[in-house]
């Protein structure tokens, strides 16, 4: 389990961000515009979740210069600690060529061995062994876009799940159970377990979404503590007998059986499962739950505005259980994935740290199902091209968790983008002005 | 002190928001800027603060040019500005705000706010403001909190006071008040800028009016111009004040509430044993001031409250107890008090938006599918019938201008066959030009026969739809009065007179004829006016 906000202690920031824009401190806020579009925006929403919303479902091009952005301080931080920078640097004012060159190399090739190790190894031989890099991409991706895409869907509707940890947890138990203790016909075999991870994710989200929706309890909060509970709950379930491998004093299960098993697309060689096709008809769907059906007017509309929801006669807790059922589910699959993928046997290291990288890869996407496609793509390509670049340059694959974590920063923080890219438009300016007027207005 | 604007234009990127404005504020005059929202006052006003940087003209101070840079500026050249939205905070008692960006302080940065409390207690005894220094904020009326704004700019001397929509948020007899007082400051020196698009205050208070639309300044008029001349000139076309209806016919009378009793979460009495009933085609419209229960009262027939008991019967069937939805389904059409809150969903389209609560069923979808081409259709059609202005069906509806947005809401409340139609502050924040039109489409659903309740807290409008009037007090129903009843009657009634006691003829709410629906307001003995 690895924990987002725990950057490591070197501070690259320093070095490259300027500091941040006024946002906030300029007169603006006060006396902003009174035009129609203004008026009309300065509704007596809740200012903090206006913010919410403006991160999760904010603009593509922040998302792709919070990309630049992170990749740019992920080469700093390359060359900063690269052995032959450091020694070029102490004699940096007779021959500065000597350290531009010796940057330029430690990070074109980290960043060569990291492409190589994602997509396409141009230096393998054989054109198997050249993809190989980008079916490993995909294979990481499945889990990922799966949970992303819980943690997307929830978002939309106003909820903060944090909880696809433990989804994806409860999704593999489950599903795991169904592979090594069942014994089924094959293609009946999988579908149940798949069903049954399902199940288990939709029980664990949905838990949080009716606290929600009966009880008001803060969904952030409930879902942080299923987390918990699902880890603690998985490490203990691996000690019975019902769970355990037989013979085995170690926490893990025995393997599921082939029948269980998500068939290998590319055969044997390659660990690429159909996990990862399901994991495209999942973004599919949920595509067209959001944009073209019913239930997805329903659950999009209480995100962006419940009371108007619910005075248009929309049931808001049922929209919140749904939510978190569906998110649930979603997460179960990515379960499923690990387990009846590339796993095949249940250990306390299941669900790696896929449930937090979820809320990244739906926050890049931007709570979009394709955007959180190409965002768990792309970090299931930086996490298979980190395991390559840290074999092959020696950099450490953490390198990758810093890049990934500054992505979160800088999207959080889209004025930094736009104030470093000067990305200034009079539209923007008031708008956020007028954010402002509004929670004055609220406040008055 | 005399405040000149002198030929103002702002642009944003292609659309020019003012147009070489030019306005002259004379010492000790009100100067009244009347327009429609969005004619481009506030920007106007946002230049003159330094908020916005003009792409022409100057501002120019007692005939020598200015250049303000924020509102610091301004407030330092003795400019004051109320906004529509206070800019208070509420937790903070008005000696603090008062205080807040301007604290006097003794040795060692400790905060003097006697002194501040003393200044507050000097200007509002001399101007009969009964503000307490020491009172929180948010424990006062609206009324009184925009005091605290006009003592804020008075502390800090402002020679020019600007007041933007002032009496938005004000009752009728608030309105008086502020208007007293901007009479009293007037008197005492200081020159007020009056922005509003309401003719009968501009009227009532100024010495110029300046007229924009669009962005430009299109005449000048006396305040002893006519009301309709006024409309006129702002919205650029001859303008009905005055909508000339059909007297009711009324029908037979299919709904009614019966003992309608509303709590809040801590169990206060928000709305208390009110009985009515309407009839097909007869407009009841209930006057009050802000805050006596109407809010509940309609919402507590849309099904959103939850502690509401007795009945709310629709053609024989209470509709008490049961979900938004079927209430919404069985046929009641309902504008909210407050549409961006609860009537749109702003970043909708304004296509979504036209079918919020119609979404799920035929035509718009089909099974789960929503059927986008059949809302499309829909939603250009009503932008025609209803001149919604927007950028297309596609836009987001939060981009509209109120009036607009209004328009959204009714057009899709207003766009079923309606066994109910429920409009609460139907034309808040509306300019003319929509007010007319919205009242016209209202008038034309009573005359197609549907009961209609209005809820509005602008007797204007009361008096104008309704054919019967009840008022509310506290949550109590203080008598129902015929829909040509005085305004000062009505007056009288809003702060709590009984009928009796106003000078009006508290007429029978319900005809005696119908049992099932007798209430104890019919009777004058009835104690609730007393309250």
């Amino acid at each position: 389990m690895s924990d987002p906000a725990n950057l490591p202690d070197r501070d690259p920031a320093s070095t490259q961000t300027p500091p941040p824009p006024p946002a906030g401190s300029t007169p603006g806020g006060a006396a902003a515009g009174n035009t129609p579009a203004q008026l009309a925006e300065a509704s007596p929403q809740d200012p903090q979740a206006s913010l919410m919303r403006r991160i999760t479902t904010g603009n593509g091009l922040v998302s792709v210069l919070a990309i630049v952005l992170s990749l740019l301080v992920g080469a700093i931080l390359i060359a900063a600690t690269d052995e032959r920078v450091t020694s070029a640097a102490s004699y940096f004012f007779s021959r500065p060529t000597d350290m531009l060159s010796a940057i330029w190399a430690s990070v074109s090739e980290a960043y060569g061995a990291l492409f190589r190790s994602a997509f396409f190894n141009t230096q393998a031989d054989g054109f198997a062994n050249a993809i190989y890099p980008l079916t490993e991409t995909l294979t990481v991706a499945t889990p990922l876009i799966l949970a992303g895409l819980g943690v997307a869907l929830a978002f939309r509707v106003g909820l903060f799940n944090i909880g696809g940890q433990g989804q994806i947890i409860l999704g593999a138990m489950l599903a795991g159970w169904v592979g090594f203790t069942l014994n089924l016909p094959a293609g009946l075999h999988l579908l149940l377990a798949v069903v049954a991870g399902i199940i288990g994710g939709a029980i664990w989200g949905g838990i949080a979404g009716v606290l929600k929706a009966k009880r008001g309890a803060h969904e952030v909060i409930v879902t942080i503590m299923l987390n918990y509970i699902a880890v603690y709950l998985l490490l203990y379930v691996l000690t019975t007998p019902g769970f355990q491998r037989p013979g085995s004093n170690n926490p893990i299960s025995p393997e599921i059986h082939e029948s269980a098993a998500y068939p290998l697309i590319f055969g044997s060689g390659f660990r690429l499962h159909l996990g990862f096709i399901v994991a495209l008809l999942a973004v599919a769907f949920v595509w067209w739950l959001l944009n073209r059906s019913t239930t997805g007017f329903e659950l999009r509309a209480v995100g962006a505005n419940p009371q108007a929801a619910r005075t248009a006669g929309i049931n808001v807790s049922r929209a919140y259980i749904t939510a978190m059922v569906i998110a649930g589910a979603l997460a179960g699959l990515a379960g499923t994935a690990q387990i009846s993928g590339t796993e095949r046997s249940l250990s306390g290291d299941i669900a790696a740290s896929f449930g937090f990288d979820a809320i990244t890869v739906a926050l890049l996407g931007r709570s979009n199902p394709i955007g959180t496609m190409f965002a768990g793509l792309l970090f299931g390509a930086l996490r298979a091209g980190g395991v390559g670049m840290q074999s092959n340059t020696g950099i450490p694959i953490d390198i990758v968790l810093v890049v990934q974590s500054f992505i979160v920063l800088f999207i959080a923080a889209p004025p930094l983008v736009r104030s470093i890219f000067r990305i200034h438009t009079g539209q923007k300016k008031s708008r956020k002005s007028t954010a402002r007027t509004a929670k004055a207005g609220g406040a008055a | 002190m005399k405040l000149e604007l002198r030929g103002i234009t702002k642009k944003f990127g292609t659309f020019t928001a003012n147009d070489d404005i030019t306005v002259v504020v004379e010492s000790g005059q009100v100067h009244s800027l009347l327009g429609e929202n969005g004619a481009g006052k506030s920007t106007l006003m946002n230049v003159l603060f330094g908020l916005y940087e003009a792409t022409a003209g100057q501002v120019l101070i007692d005939d020598s040019p200015v250049q303000f840079h924020g509102p610091g500026d301004a407030m330092a050249a003795g400019i004051g500005m109320v906004h529509q939205h206070f800019m208070l905070v509420p937790v903070f008692t008005v000696a603090e705000n008062v205080a807040l960006g301007d604290e006097v302080t003794r040795a060692a940065g400790i905060l003097d706010l006697e002194a501040t409390r003393r200044k507050i207690r000097e200007i509002s005894d001399r101007f009969g403001f009964h503000v307490d220094p020491d009172a929180l904020v948010e424990d006062l009326p609206v009324g009184v909190q925009q005091r605290v704004e006009i003592i804020k700019a008075l502390v800090r001397e402002a020679k020019v006071l600007i007041l933007d929509e002032p009496t938005a948020v004000l009752t009728p007899q608030e309105t008086d008040e502020l208007l007293n007082i901007i009479r009293q400051l007037r008197d005492a020196g200081t020159s007020v800028v009056f922005i509003s698009h309401k003719l009968r205050e501009v009227k009532e208070i100024s010495d110029v009016i300046t007229v924009i639309r669009r962005g430009k300044v299109v005449g000048h008029a006396e305040p002893t111009a006519s009301a309709a001349e006024l409309a006129s000139l702002m919205v650029g076309r001859s303008v009905s004040l005055s909508l000339e209806k059909e007297p009711a016919t009324p029908g037979e009378e299919t709904f009614s509430i019966q003992n309608l009793t509303v709590l809040a979460d801590n169990g206060q009495v928000l709305l208390d044993d009110v009985s009515f009933g309407i009839h097909n085609g007869e407009i009841l419209a209930v006057a009050g001031v802000q805050g006596n229960g109407q809010t509940e009262l309609t919402e507590a027939i849309m099904g959103l409250l939850d502690h509401a008991s007795g009945k709310v019967v629709l053609h024989g069937e209470n509709l008490l107890g049961r979900s938004v939805k079927s209430i919404i389904n069985s046929g009641v059409g309902f504008v909210p008090e407050d549409r961006s809150t609860d009537g749109l969903v702003g970043t909708f389209t304004v296509a979504e938006n036209l079918v919020l609560n119609q979404y799920d069923r035929a035509p718009f979808a089909r099974g789960m599918n929503m059927r986008g081409s059949v809302i499309a259709e829909n939603a250009e059609q009503k932008i025609g019938e209803f001149d919604i202005r927007t950028q297309g069906p596609q836009a987001d509806a939060g981009t509209l201008s109120g009036g607009n947005q209004q328009k959204v809401v009714m057009a899709r409340e207003l766009s079923r066959p309606l066994k109910l139609f429920i409009a609460s502050q139907p034309t808040r924040g509306v300019d003319v030009g929509s007010i007319e039109f919205l009242h016209r489409r209202i008038i034309a659903e009573r005359d197609g026969g549907t009961p209609v309740l209005i809820v509005s807290t602008e007797l204007d409008e009361v008096v104008e739809l309704a054919d019967r009037i009840a008022v509310l007090y506290k949550g109590q129903l203080v008598g129902i009065v015929p829909g040509d009843t005085p305004r000062d009657t009505l007056g009288l009634m809003m702060a709590g007179a009984s009928a009796d006691e106003a000078g009006a003829i508290d007429i029978d709410p319900v005809p005696p004829t119908d049992t099932s629906t007798g209430t104890p307001v019919a009777n004058p003995e009835e104690e609730h006016g007393n309250e």
